[in-house]
């Protein structure tokens, strides 16, 4: 069984990686209908595959380690490319490749008839391979394969639109945003080899009592930039919202369900050497509280219904960091997978929306449209109410255990920007639903005569999504702390901290969680629903507040001004230097030359001519152009060569006298 | 069976004048077309010769094989002396398919004195081969040498810029200056030996040959002098910072070809690791050369990936990126442990398909719009897909993206960096982020977007022998990436043996049987 078993943990990658060869190929060779057949049949065999492997690991509680083959090795370094399949790595499969199938089936309704349909699949499916390496690997370096591929991805996706100006912007703002911190990450794996000879993770981990609490802060710290990156928390937060410049479906795979998750799973992942640091736990813990609350301001009075999903994805990130920074990694694997349920859910109703609007993505020319999408809408509502925090659908589950976690384990203050993120949570989702969905038609004539519902194929999707993200919460985590999911990761982060929560302390918590989504609701509606002018009202009351808000606290002219231009500026500078100063040296020298090549003309004459008669045939060889330029070439030979000659006896001269 | 009747077979003498012969040839043929298929047949044949003796090859091995040795000038010690080890085979086989790439790229860019460049392009093959393949150090300067004189020619008569004139004589005075340094340093090293062998009453009074110089000690002070004189013949070639001025015009001005041999075959650096680094081994690791051309190579990374950030000019760009890349090679070469010097060794390579390959995509950009202007570009992706494909596949290489050749050689430098001092790796990594940062936006600007107003709306695509180019150098650039087994045990031996004749304490150990054997 172990055998079958391997074989289908090799097979995983590699089902998308053949339909990405094939697509790549030969992608406009054949019919649309093949090429999406072969992407989301591709993507559902690794389903059933994590599936079949998911079950083995679940049954035999065994952790598998495959080698495929040695990738780079020399001296005391081998580095395989080998996975390794544990309860972690099965969570995340079954993320990746369930809601990455559901995702690419919903595709082929959405990206029907645009231009570049086989090139957006191959890409998708690449994302795929990238990210199954990522979350399979056993080492750091196939984590980072993973890593920069699933960069790349995002980089081709949300460029896909790549005529359109802010598309191909936005697309190499998150792909250089991400290298800063693949640097520190880099950096982390070279202190984690210099630490250790290996890159495996099962040998460092087994050795990592060895480290000083000193280089386990910085390992902890440079890997946190890595993971800051990627999972867009502040300061390096500001590519994720342009990236919706890509289609939808990219948004809901790859900028909310999966890649920027992974910043959570490398930490999750490196968790043991987390553990040896209390300080590098507590800055991975205000980072993520600090992002929670920071997005969530933001997503508060945006206007696009694409962009307040973005900053809500940044503040749910925030929360999984502040799991994981408060040691509850079951905890935020939870979150992780109950938000790539309903985030998905919502990414992708939101493309239907915007698909049933021709392109419409501002929620001030929407409105109404609960009768008229009325699938999209009860889906949509769904997710909504998933992440508000209602019980007992799944965001309620794993954002509350989280905040129980940090209030059980004394960090007030966290907890206390966590729930202030939830309420805001709460009321820019049930905003957005209003603004969208209820209320007054403000489509323009033109768009409202063209709403349609969505095709099956689109719908279907959503379904399953809005049922996992209705019930998945009960199934992965309840009762809270005991739930299967922390049964089954226990093997890898060890049980739940016990900590003396009486049950009362409990429900309590419970109780607060539900008031605060509530009251988010409730504001909401009042605002939205009962009485739209208050709304108009405070924006215009505190409007340096909702200016600063809606230029989201003007941090990307910040960095254009500090870094983006400066560096310009300063290659200006550089590119000025290079010309006059460090090529100046070098023609003053050249004038020297000349002077030298005038003095020697006659001793050219006699004795170096003859010297050079490989210069003679060469010249000969272009006598036609060279001609003009001969005598100077002569010259400045016979210069060098006489100075050498001299530097030579020189320097003979003083060796023999040593 | 085939092993003995290849064994005395001169096969390292074929390839070095396989390509001149065949430019002598060609001096008697008149039809153009019948020149370019010829020059093609050469460039072919010669591959096949690398190919075989690749593949021949004995890997993880440190031996020097195919050798040939024939006295030349024997009062002087100098040998007529071949082979090809660990270090060097993969050069021999990368200048050869460079070449044929670059024939193929001019089979119709070069439209006049199509006889004459292409005799210059294998004249540079023979030339070029010839600094690969020599372990004679006079017979490496004569070929060192020589190999000016074809490049000087290319860049005159075949270059686009207005500047060519001057571009071609600044490139060979640069060059030819630090050689000039570079041969005292030969001759000092010749006199060394001489010493050695008349206080040890030696059969032979002199010698240039490397395996013997490797033999004899040579006093830690002499050695400072000998390295810094050759430092300047190689850093001047490679260049090395702050020696790179040539370059960027070289580049430009130079004809497409000439700047994929300029760019992709990395000669000074060769020098470094061939014949420095073994040769001066307790030069090479004094704390002043480390320090020194760490620094140089650290700011090679980040000045390089700086100047190539505001570059409008896209050869002017790639110039740059080489010397920023050329940054990552010293400083992997001077943080001498295995990693960084096999990460060195392999970038060294790699830049040979990416690199060379971005010069060609140039090309293929020039040969559309006259320029290599950025405002000559923009929006282009949507009128030549396939380029801008390439484009980005061979430019993802050349910033270092896992999965392409770019990355195992840069991840091994930095982690050797690391090892060797945690600071040469930390600034180093910022290069990193430089060159995305570079590369992307560019690309961006040139491919994505929308349609530039100076693009000429009928354009091709890649054509058939513009495919040829493009996908051959893909298919190198994702086999290294993803199987580099090949290439780094065909390294291993070479480099293990050159780690333990750093870090020996008597310089002379390594190589003593040679000598005892020839007495």
């Amino acid at each position: 069984m172990s055998d079958v078993t391997d074989l289908l943990i090799k097979l995983i990658p590699i089902f998308p990686l053949v339909a990405v060869i094939v697509n790549g190929l030969l992608g406009n060779r054949y019919s649309h209908d093949m090429a999406h057949r072969l992407a989301w049949g591709s993507v559902g065999l690794s389903f059933l595959c994590t599936v079949a492997v998911f079950t083995d690991v679940l049954r035999t509680g065994t952790t598998h380690e495959v080698i495929a083959y040695q990738w780079i090795f020399g001296g005391d370094l081998t580095i395989n490319l080998a996975y390794l399949v544990d309860p972690l790595t099965c969570a995340w499969l079954l993320v990746v490749t369930g809601v990455g199938f559901l995702i690419h089936v919903y595709s082929v309704g959405y990206m029907h008839g645009e231009a570049g349909f086989t090139r957006f699949f191959t890409y998708m499916n690449l994302f795929m391979v990238s990210m199954l390496l990522l979350v399979m690997g056993n080492n750091y370096l196939v984590l980072f394969i993973g890593w920069e591929g699933v960069g790349l991805c995002s980089y081709l996706l949300i460029g896909y639109y790549y005529d359109k100006v802010s598309a191909a912007q936005a697309a190499t703002k998150a792909f250089v945003v991400n290298r800063i911190g693949d640097a520190g990450f880099l950096v982390a794996i070279f202190l984690v080899f210099v630490n250790f000879r290996t890159l495996d993770y099962t040998k460092v981990f087994a050795q990592v009592g060895q480290l000083s609490p000193e280089m386990a802060t910085a390992i902890a710290l440079c890997l946190l930039v890595g993971a800051v990156g990627k999972s867009a928390q502040l300061p390096l937060h500001t590519w994720l919202p342009d990236a919706m410049e890509g289609p939808t479906p990219v948004s809901a795979l790859i900028h909310a369900a999966t890649m920027v998750t992974a910043g959570v799973y490398m930490i999750v992942r490196n968790h043991a050497i987390f553990d040896l640091s209390p300080f590098a736990m507590s800055v991975v813990a205000f980072v993520g509280g600090g992002t929670a609350l920071f997005a969530a301001t933001i997503g508060l009075v945006q206007t696009d219904i694409k962009r307040v999903l973005a900053y809500s994805t940044v503040s749910q990130l925030g929360y999984m960091f502040l799991g994981c920074g408060v040691g509850a990694y079951t905890a935020a694997v939870f979150h992780v997978m109950t938000h790539a349920f309903f985030k998905a859910l919502l990414f992708l109703a939101a493309g239907s929306v915007i698909h049933a609007l021709s392109g419409e993505q501002d929620i001030r020319k929407m409105g109404g449209l609960s009768k008229r999408i009325p699938w999209t809408h009860r889906l949509f509502l769904i997710g909504t109410v998933a992440i508000a925090g209602l019980p007992p659908l799944a965001g309620f589950w794993s954002k509350d255990e989280i905040m129980a976690h940090a209030f059980m384990n004394h960090h007030y203050l966290l907890y206390g920007m966590a729930a202030v993120g939830a309420l805001m949570t709460s009321f820019y989702m049930f905003r957005l639903t209003y603004l969208t969905f209820y209320g007054p038609s403000r489509m323009d004539h033109h768009t409202e005569e063209h709403v349609h519902e969505s095709p099956m194929v689109m719908v279907a999707p959503l379904m399953v999504l809005a049922f996992l993200s209705g019930v998945g919460g009960l199934i992965l985590g309840f009762p809270p702390e005991h739930g299967w999911l922390h049964g089954f990761l226990a093997p890898v982060v060890g049980a739940a901290g016990e900590h003396e929560a009486s049950t009362g302390m409990v429900f309590l918590l419970m109780g607060v969680a539900i008031a605060i989504a509530l009251m988010g609701w409730g504001l909401a509606h009042f605002l939205y629903a009962v009485s739209p002018v208050t709304a108009d009202g405070w924006a215009t009351k505190f409007s340096g507040l909702y200016r600063t808000l809606l230029n989201k606290y003007y941090i990307d002219e910040l960095y254009d001004l500090l870094f983006v231009e400066s560096v310009k500026r300063l290659g200006k500078l550089l590119d000025w230097f290079d010309r006059t100063v460090v090529d100046g040296v070098v023609r003053a020298v050249g004038r020297l030359a000349d002077l030298g090549a005038f003095g020697s003309t006659w001793i050219e004459k006699y004795i170096v001519y003859a010297g050079l008669n490989v210069i003679g045939y060469g010249n000969h060889l272009a006598a036609r152009e060279g001609r003009k330029m001969q005598s100077g070439l002569v010259h400045h030979y016979a210069a060098i060569i006489i100075a050498g000659l001299f530097l030579l006896a020189v320097v003979v001269q003083l060796v023999v006298q040593m | 069976m085939l092993e003995e009747l290849t064994a005395g077979f001169p096969i390292l003498s074929c390839i070095l004048f396989l390509p001149v012969v065949g430019a002598a040839v060609l001096w008697v043929v008149d039809d153009e077309d019948t020149v370019r298929s010829a020059a093609l047949t050469i460039a072919l044949v010669e591959l096949a010769l690398c190919l075989f003796v690749l593949l021949r090859f004995v890997p993880e091995s440190a031996a020097m094989q195919f050798t040939e040795r024939v006295p030349w000038i024997p009062a002087l010690g100098i040998s007529y002396h071949l082979a090809v080890d660990g270090i060097s085979v993969l050069f021999v086989g990368l200048t050869a398919f460079l070449t044929v790439l670059v024939v193929i790229y001019s089979w119709d860019t070069i439209r006049h004195q199509v006889k004459l460049y292409m005799m210059c392009l294998l004249a540079l093959e023979t030339t070029t081969m010839g600094v690969f393949v020599s372990l004679d150090l006079i017979l490496f300067f004569v070929f060192w040498e020589l190999m000016l004189i074809p490049s000087y020619f290319l860049i005159k008569l075949w270059g686009g810029g207005a500047e060519r004139h001057y571009a071609a004589l600044k490139f060979v005075l640069y060059t030819l200056l630090g050689s000039v340094f570079m041969l005292v340093g030969i001759a000092l090293l010749n006199i060394n030996f001489h010493e050695w062998a008349s206080l040890h009453h030696a059969d032979q009074a002199y010698s240039f040959d490397f395996l013997d110089l490797l033999s004899v000690p040579i006093p830690v002070s002499q050695q400072m002098v000998i390295f810094w004189l050759m430092f300047l013949g190689f850093a001047f070639k490679a260049p090395v910072f702050p020696f790179h001025t040539w370059l960027p015009d070289a580049l430009l001005e130079g004809p497409i070809g000439m700047s994929v041999v300029l760019a992709g075959l990395k000669l000074g650096t060769f020098g470094f690791m061939r014949f420095s680094i073994p040769l001066l081994p307790d030069a090479s690791k004094s704390e002043t050369v480390v320090t020194i051309l760490v620094v140089l190579g650290l700011c090679a990374i980040l000045y390089g990936a700086w100047m190539a950030l505001v570059q409008a000019d896209l050869r002017r760009l790639l110039a740059y990126s080489s010397v920023s890349h050329l940054g990552f090679v010293v400083v992997g070469l001077f943080a001498l442990n295995y990693q960084s010097l096999q990460g060195s060794l392999l970038t060294m390579i790699n830049l040979g398909f990416s690199t060379a390959g971005l010069f060609f995509i140039a090309g293929f950009l020039y040969s559309r719009q006259q320029t290599t202007q950025l405002s000559a570009f923009g929006g282009m992706a949507k009128q030549v897909p396939l380029l801008a494909t390439f484009f980005l596949i061979i430019g993802l290489a050349s910033i270092g993206l896992p999965g392409t050749n770019g990355f195992v050689g840069e991840f091994l430098i930095l982690l050797g960096a690391f090892e060797a001092n945690w600071w040469f790796g930390a600034v180093a990594v910022l290069g990193v982020i430089f060159g995305a940062a570079y590369f992307l936006w560019y690309y961006e600007r040139s491919m994505l977007g929308p349609l530039g107003t100076a693009v000429r709306v009928t354009m091709s695509d890649l054509q058939i022998r513009e495919m040829i180019i493009a996908v051959s150098l893909s298919v190198m650039i994702l086999w290294i990436g993803l199987y580099p087994s090949p290439f780094l045990r065909i390294m291993n031996g070479s480099v293990q043996a050159l780690v333990e004749r750093i870090h020996h304490d008597q310089t002379a150990a390594v190589g003593g049987p040679e000598i005892q054997q020839r007495k």
